[in-house]
């Protein structure tokens, strides 16, 4: 009972924390917003008995792809002077389009049934703990996980590729 | 050519070796250098409680001395202000009458005699040129002031009380002193 | 029972609390005073003897002190950051076994705040935010000197992170548990991690010293470069919650340091005292603070023997080294650690 009261308050917490996102004016902000929202999205992940990845998500995304994306916003100059001035007709394109997306959203999941199976329930299947997500993670999906490992090994040598032709060019 | 002391060390640039490259050696070394120092006796006093004794040729603050029988030494002959590199003494004479045969020595006296502690570079030729062993310099500090006029000692301060002399016993001899 | 479990706890989380808050408090003296003794100094002797009450003249002062907000700053976030910095320091210790258990009153008394089956990878997820504190502190600060000291912090922290759990993974494979308890538990004695993994120690140790922002990497704050860099706009006591942040930080990463390396509460001729449990725990917390005091002394030790790096050696170090290391020292071990379990 406690437990769905605090899925939903949280629930109800990460979608205020992504509004806030979207809402502040300042993009440093709403950064910190973000980072506040996955803590939350790591609360839900708890309330699922997914500890690994409850803990896995703020290591990497909170505290690692964040602090990235601060450092960036840090270094650009954000002053209000600076800041060119958007078009009052792009910005009626701009909730049109958004507001087109959300209505196509709204009714993709409209119809949605959740349907819950024997055997389904997250937070008594143990699936988020660590030896049960390894074996899972090694023996059924062992090939979508290794090709997207590939993934990431082909992105890191894009990254240094083009980290290195900069340097020839200077050359 | 001989080396005297034994004590150079050749520079060289050569390719550090892998150890070297490694550098936990080195910091290990350099780590073991500041516990050393961790146990070697400390090189500081607590300075209020305890103090550093003064070296014996220190020079300090001046004094104008007395004679045994309390009368000033100095006869206003200008020989420190003109040996003063700095320019920082000056003084006024004037002929000791009668009843004041009690109060200084010679013939002669100084009626004002100042130095600017802020000129004197506390070099002790004024003491060297002095031919009366009238003034010397002390282990005395010359104490801090907030204005600039304050640091004009005149013979206020810088005579020695005649109940409580300055002691000089530990200057370093200068060949001119019979006795201390 | 169940109230009986939630005041042990309470009382474990209250203790540690003023635990940690004394020991930072303490570190700040004898780091002044191991300073004096490598510089061949006194270093504080003035208030009390020895002077053993610095800190509380020191707190005092910190308090006194006018609370200065500068113009065009962003006061919430200038306000948050010192807090933030505080937080992580201090809830890693909420995972830390501090001893084996005790048996008092009829029941047995375990010296963990939270019993998290991944408490390696908790303490890493909230190092890894531990940065936040720095960067907004010194973003909101609205100075460039803080802000150099904010991106320098993140991109160092960064960089660190990585090796750090690069090379703690060895001592996960070689416990096989997630489980900072059992990571103690499977170096019995003096069966210590370290005799197996020194390479990772040192690894993880370097890391460590950069994590807390220690020398020879304190770079986001040095103070003759960027005159004090993330905290140079803040006063009063929230420049004494970043400083004091930093000290217990210093002491929660050697206590993490001395669970994962040197056995925790685990000493030689510990199975002498089987039959008196609440002594083999005494001695279990006197051996784990006396691994956590020696290792803190290190840190000081360090801090005060090597220079600074500079910023482009501090990367090529993390990147082109320590990571390098790190990898080949895990691939090494998951191998041996495989042949040992004949999994070939």
């Amino acid at each position: 009972m406690i437990a769905t009261i605090l899925t939903q308050i949280l629930g109800a917490l990460t979608v205020a924390a992504a509004l806030m996102v979207v809402i502040s004016k300042h993009p440093v902000r709403s950064v910190l917003y973000l980072v506040v929202t996955f803590f939350f999205i790591s609360g839900l992940y708890i309330m699922m008995n997914a500890q690994f990845l409850a803990i896995v998500n703020l290591i990497v995304y909170a505290g690692a792809i964040m602090v990235l994306f601060l450092f960036v916003l840090m270094l650009l100059n954000l002053n209000k002077e600076s800041e060119p001035k958007t078009p009052t007709l792009s910005w009626i394109i701009a909730s049109i389009a958004a507001g087109t997306l959300f209505v196509v959203f709204i009714a993709a999941l409209k119809d949605i049934v959740l349907v819950s199976q024997p055997g389904d329930n997250v937070a008594l299947s143990n699936i988020g703990l660590v030896k049960n997500l390894g074996n899972t993670l090694f023996t059924k999906y062992v090939v979508p996980f290794e090709i997207s490992s590939i993934l990431f090994i082909s992105a890191m040598v894009g990254a240094i590729l083009l980290a290195k032709r900069e340097k020839q060019m200077i050359d | 050519m001989e080396s005297l002391t034994n004590r150079k060390k050749v520079v060289s640039d050569k390719p550090m070796t892998f150890v070297e490259k490694l550098y936990i050696p080195a910091i290990l070394k350099g780590m073991m250098v500041t516990f050393k120092h961790i146990l070697k006796r400390r090189k500081t006093v607590k300075y209020p409680e305890e103090t550093r004794e003064f070296a014996p040729i220190y020079r300090g603050m001046h004094v104008l001395k007395r004679d045994e029988q309390g009368r000033e030494n100095c006869t206003a002959c200008g020989l420190c202000a003109v040996a003063c590199p700095a320019e920082a003494i000056t003084m006024t004479s004037a002929e000791r009458t009668k009843d004041q045969a009690h109060l200084y020595r010679e013939e002669k006296y100084a009626v004002t005699y100042e130095i600017n502690m802020l000129r004197c570079i506390f070099c002790g030729l004024c003491e060297e040129a002095c031919p009366k062993e009238a003034v010397f310099l002390t282990d005395r500090l010359v104490p801090t002031q907030f204005e600039r006029g304050e640091f004009i000692y005149g013979k206020d301060k810088l005579v020695e009380p005649a109940d409580s002399r300055i002691d000089i016993t530990k200057r370093q001899f200068t060949g001119k002193r019979t006795h201390v | 029972m169940e109230t009986f479990y939630w005041m042990d706890k309470l009382v474990l989380v209250v203790l540690l609390f003023l635990i940690s808050l004394g020991i930072a408090a303490y570190q700040t003296y004898f780091e002044r005073k191991l300073a004096a003794w490598i510089q061949d100094r006194v270093g504080p002797d003035r208030a009390g003897p020895f002077g053993i009450l610095q800190p509380i003249a020191d707190g005092v002062k910190m308090f006194m002190k006018e609370d200065f907000t500068p113009m065009n700053a962003d006061r919430w976030l200038f306000i948050i950051g010192p807090g933030i910095a505080m937080f992580t320091s201090l809830i890693t210790s909420a995972i830390i076994p501090w001893g084996p258990n005790l048996h008092l009153f009829g029941r047995e008394i375990s010296l963990q705040v939270a019993e998290i089956n991944i408490g390696i990878l908790f303490a890493f997820g909230i190092i890894s935010i531990g940065v936040y504190g720095i960067m907004i502190g010194g973003w909101a600060s609205n100075n460039k000197y803080s802000l150099f000291g904010a991106i320098r912090a993140s991109s160092q922290m960064i960089s660190y992170e990585l090796a750090m759990g690069i090379s703690a993974i060895t001592i996960i494979m070689i416990s096989g548990s997630l489980d900072l308890r059992a990571i103690v538990e499977s170096q019995h004695g003096l069966n210590w991690n370290i005799w197996y993994q020194p390479v990772a120690f040192i690894v993880f140790f370097i890391c460590a010293l950069a994590e807390t922002n220690r020398a020879p990497f304190d770079l986001p704050e040095c103070e003759n470069e960027l005159i004090g860099g993330y905290h140079t706009e803040y006063s009063s006591m929230k420049l004494g919650l970043f400083l004091f942040s930093e000290y217990v930080a210093m002491f929660v990463s050697s206590a993490i340091m001395a669970i994962l390396f040197f056995g925790g509460y685990n000493f030689p001729g510990m199975d002498a005292l089987k039959d008196n449990p609440n002594l083999l725990a005494i001695i279990g917390v006197a051996v784990f603070f006396a691994k956590i005091f020696l290792l803190i002394f290190v840190f000081m030790w360090i801090r005060w023997t090597i220079p600074r790096f500079r910023f482009d050696q501090l990367m090529h170090l993390g990147w082109k080294v320590l990571i390098p290391i790190a990898l080949v020292n895990m691939l090494i071990t998951g191998f041996v650690v495989a042949f040992y379990h004949h999994w070939f």
